[in-house]
């Protein structure tokens, strides 16, 4: 019952990009396309699980005990950028097609607010391992989903008439308003 | 380009929030009233300043394979300064902005002038273009703040101009976007006709 | 660039090494330099939050004490004036929020009654939830004065007296479940005052 209740919460209540505008950037940036934006949540879903376990243990294990809870943002920022690399190479030996798959949409991630935001809100919800992994697992399948459905629209939006002045990223913005508007019914599920 | 055109181009021309459409995390999240946009644009601002004329003293001395990972570090200590700071002298915008002020590290405006600016020019230049910047991004987060705490709850900084709730959408989650994109709209219908 | 050091791996390291050990060294001097106003001013909002909840009082007592599932504690500040009882503000909480949990800190005078209310940390929705406080609606005062022995504290729309913060009902249910926890405790702890 409390899994579910994280895993509907992550994914539709409280949305990452709709609801908590994290990950903007990736959002308005890789959502040209339906197959891209898939390629980025699948890299987005691997880096946030891995990420969000390094740094509960890095939190739990050496920055609590050591009195350190102020390095945090210093440390996890580290961990991330360090765990991507290492993502990156071992991928590269181990799966070259899943290398090839992921491999563009790595880089972007460090930068990717949505994973550090995640790993410290898992922090700050006072989640256990467990929960926590769910919580990063479930909140990387919403930001995919946020994603998809945007990539969606942006699809069909290409054909349409849109006023010049609007083109681009205004109509984008709105769209993504309106989308928000939408998952805004889920308000009070869990 | 000499400094005052250095310092102004964040304000408009280079606008990071309306022209280079960056940190956009931040500027959605945080404009649910003018005052808190004006202050996590303040905040940025400082880490901006501070990280650019940071890096520009010690760009020499970093050898090109880790540039990256020494910027973040020097962004992510003065990011943690502010965020000890503002815990002690202003509590209460400290817990409104929340997970934001952390997530500064990860603004792209500031790893970007970082790389962008600060790694090639001197740190007197490299200063003047990170508060330019800084303050053009204060500015776009203070007038987007305004916007839809004037909408939303019909008041600006506080101050009510019409008693109750106006429409409150625009204090929530869609009205961030939906005001934001207008106001991109209508910043590239101002830009093409001047 | 010709002054650019090389790419070497022991400058590498070094670099790194040293700006880290730089980064380490003045966040430490900043963490103890703010570690003070930080702690004065959690303790002074707290201070702030009882001394509104309560009638005034000379002296303040803080005890933690279970709440009334025994699961949990909540911290009880138990206020004197004279050396008798004039009040205990409770410091409880919610996970019921709309934005999760939230602390309220509740004034019961000594039969019960509810003296006054305040909210200390909440992410509620702006203009909606956010009316739970003093500072943004008039909803908080309705609870002023009653004794939740005869107030049911539940929304209307559950079958109890407290009327809802319209399009707000979730923040309202959860400051009701706050207030409801803080009264069972006192309840509870009430021969230990």
């Amino acid at each position: 019952m409390e899994y579910f209740v994280i895993i509907v919460s992550a994914i539709f209540v409280s949305n990452i990009v709709l609801m908590q505008f994290l990950g903007i950037c990736p959002f308005l940036g890789v959502s040209k396309s339906i197959n891209t934006s898939i390629g980025m949540g699948a890299a987005v879903l691997f880096v946030m699980t891995l990420a969000t376990i390094a740094t509960w243990l890095f939190q739990y294990y050496i920055l609590n005990p050591f009195g350190l809870a102020f390095m945090q943002t210093i440390v996890f920022i580290l961990v991330i950028a360090a765990l991507v690399q290492m993502v990156e190479i071992i991928l590269k030996k181990v799966s070259p097609s899943l290398y090839q798959a992921l491999g563009v949409y790595l880089p972007l991630i460090t930068t990717n607010c949505a994973v550090l935001g995640v790993a410290i809100l898992t922090i700050q919800k006072d989640y256990n391992l467990m929960e926590g992994t769910v919580f990063a697992m479930s909140t990387a399948i919403g930001f995919t989903l946020a994603l998809v459905i945007f990539a969606g629209i942006r699809e069909h939006l290409e054909l349409m008439e849109v006023p010049k002045g609007m083109r681009g990223i205004p109509i984008a913005l709105i769209t993504a308003g309106i989308l928000a508007l939408a998952f805004m019914g889920f308000t009070g599920m869990a | 380009m000499n400094q005052i055109q250095n310092f102004t181009k964040g304000f408009f021309k280079e606008s990071p929030t309306f022209v280079l459409l960056l940190g956009m995390c931040p500027t959605l999240a945080t404009t649910t009233s003018a005052i808190n946009g004006m202050g996590m644009g303040l905040a940025t601002a400082f880490v901006l300043t501070m990280s650019n004329l940071a890096v520009s003293l010690v760009k020499d001395l970093i050898p090109d394979k880790i540039r990256i990972p020494a910027f973040v570090v020097i962004i992510a200590t003065f990011v943690t300064i502010v965020e000890l700071v503002m815990q002690a002298f202003v509590p209460g915008l400290y817990e409104a902005l929340g997970i934001f002020i952390p997530l500064i590290v990860v603004n792209c405006i500031v790893l970007g002038r970082a790389e962008a600016y600060a790694s090639s020019h001197g740190p007197w230049s490299s200063t003047v273009d990170g508060l330019g910047m800084g303050l053009g991004f204060t500015m776009a987060l203070t007038i987007l703040g305004a916007v839809r705490e004037l909408l939303g709850s019909g008041a600006i900084f506080g101050i009510h101009f019409i008693k109750g709730n106006f429409m409150l959408i625009f204090i929530l989650a869609p009205g961030a976007f939906i005001a934001l994109g207008y106001l991109i709209a209508l910043i590239n219908r101002i830009r093409k006709t001047s | 660039m010709a002054s650019k050091k090389e790419s070497s791996f022991v400058n590498m390291v070094l670099t790194l090494l040293s700006i880290t050990a730089f980064a380490a060294l003045a966040l430490g001097v900043v963490y103890v330099v703010t570690k003070n106003p930080i702690e004065i001013a959690q303790k002074q909002k707290q201070e702030a939050a009882i001394r509104q909840v309560l009638p005034a009082f000379d002296s303040l007592k803080v005890v933690m004490l279970p709440d009334a599932e025994g699961n949990d504690s909540l911290q009880f500040n138990i206020a004197t004036k004279d050396g008798k009882l004039i009040g205990v503000a409770i410091k409880t909480y919610t996970n019921k929020g709309f934005g999760g949990r939230f602390d309220v800190m509740v004034g019961l005078l000594p039969d019960g009654t509810i003296n006054n209310t305040a909210v200390l940390d909440m992410k509620e929705t702006p203009g909606l939830g956010t009316n739970i406080m003093h500072k943004n609606s008039d909803f908080p005062d309705q609870f002023e004065g009653k004794n939740p022995a005869s107030f049911e504290l539940k929304v209307t729309k559950d079958g109890g007296d407290v009327d809802a913060i319209t399009a707000a009902t979730i923040s309202s249910r959860a400051f009701c479940d706050a207030l409801q926890r803080a009264y069972k405790s006192f309840e509870k702890n009430k021969s230990k005052f």
